[in-house]
């Protein structure tokens, strides 16, 4: 792979947004965003995960690799990943429970988050070295954080304004996703 | 029609509409978005999801008496991430082309909720046959719910239907829909359309029946 580390790093935050033009991690997207204050940790939270579900994974594709078990991948991803949200779980309880209460059941929820998954399976799939690895999970978790906080920003702000009753809900979700979607493609082609 | 068949086609239906995983219970919503940008590939995604749900939930629902509590959901995921590693070679060998449309879609069936959600809710708690049988439902549901916004997507983004050219050349193709803020909007728009039904539901009865009274 040619690309540079800054190029992956910004195509996995504006260009290739995971949440806005990837479709990953649709769940806590909507679930979470709907204010600021859980957003936040959450988009964290996440971010961190993913840091050390890629490490794992890079080692892990280097071990499988080595020994041609490649038709294990995708169980062997999972459980990394459901140990490493087991470690966050932990160092949170310990260290802010408040933060720990307010995330309450999306926090084991990370562990189906195809985000997290996805970073793992497109860092394989892409081939992509060590740092280059590192790099594509932190601009993807960023991306993520970031999406989150814009769509908990909006959403706060519509909950004092007059919405129709059809409206409500999911539906008016998926519309203000689609404009956030929409402006985001105007980064397209900005990681070259 | 006996009382089992009955229950049978209750348990059948329930996926289908009244718990429809995309539109009642907005589940599985990356796949839903990411692969609809034809009908060919919200189909083929829709049957293997449909067949990971059957298979895992069948095996789920055998194992359901010796799982221990406690580690129930690790057991889930490595059924499914079994099932889903089983489909994936198996589109890879079918179709290639396929196989690079859906790209890592595939292996991402593992986090789909709707797949964990049905073998806790479902699966555990009922025998085998009952237990594939609504998983069927759901599969089939899931799969009305893809084609519904694969097919508007295709016909709006590309003007084409599985591949088949629907309106002359002059069509000019509304590009936007088959890029990701489309599946935002068509997504946005059949929740509209289904609220605005529930809503209007009350309404019209509630006028027929003054309608009667005068």
């Amino acid at each position: 792979m040619s690309e540079t580390a800054f190029q992956i790093f910004v195509n996995a935050l504006l260009a290739n947004n995971f949440v806005l033009a990837m479709f990953l991690g649709l769940c806590p997207f909507l679930g979470v965003s709907g204010k600021l204050d859980t957003a936040f940790p959450m988009g964290v939270a996440t971010t961190f995960v993913m840091l050390v579900a890629s490490l794992c994974a890079y080692g892990l594709n280097l071990l499988l690799s080595a020994f041609h078990l490649e038709f294990l991948r995708l169980i062997s991803y999972i459980v990394i990943i459901a140990s490493a949200v087991q470690l966050v779980e932990m160092v949170l309880k310990k260290y802010s429970p408040g933060l720990f209460r307010a995330l309450g059941i999306y926090l084991p929820l990370i562990t189906t988050n195809c985000a997290v998954l996805g970073v793992a399976l497109f860092q394989t799939a892409r081939e992509y070295d060590f740092v280059q690895s590192m790099v594509f999970s932190f601009g993807g978790g960023a991306g993520f954080t970031l999406a989150l906080v814009l769509m908990a920003s909006v959403r706060e702000r519509l909950q004092l304004s007059n919405v129709p009753d059809v409206a409500q809900g999911t539906a008016l979700s998926l519309m203000l996703a689609g404009i956030l979607s929409l402006s985001f493609m105007g980064f397209a082609g900005l990681g070259g | 029609m006996t009382p089992t068949t009955t229950r049978g086609w209750d348990e059948f239906m329930e996926g289908i509409w009244k718990q429809n995983p995309t539109f009642v219970m907005i589940l599985g919503m990356c796949p839903t978005l990411a692969v609809t940008v034809s009908a060919e590939n919200a189909l083929s995604m829709g049957v293997s999801t449909a067949l990971v749900l059957i298979a895992s939930c069948g095996l789920v629902s055998m194992m359901r008496n010796i799982t221990p509590k406690e580690v129930r959901i690790a057991v889930y995921i490595v059924i499914i991430a079994t099932f889903v590693t089983v489909v994936d070679y198996a589109i890879q060998a079918i179709s290639l082309a396929l196989y690079d449309a859906l790209g890592a879609f595939i292996q991402l069936i593992v986090v789909n909720c709707i797949i964990l959600g049905r073998a806790e809710a479902h699966a555990a708690k009922n025998p085998p046959l009952p237990a594939m049988i609504n998983a069927a439902g759901m599969g089939v549901g899931f799969t009305i719910g893809l084609l519904s916004l694969g097919v508007v997507r295709e016909i709006l983004g590309a003007g084409t239907l599985f591949g088949v050219s629907l309106f002359g050349a002059g069509f000019q193709p509304w590009v936007i829909m088959v890029l990701p803020p489309g599946g935002f909007f068509v997504l946005g728009s059949w929740l509209l359309l289904f609220s605005w039904w529930e809503k209007r539901k009350p309404v019209k009865e509630a006028m027929d029946e003054a309608k009667q009274n005068v």
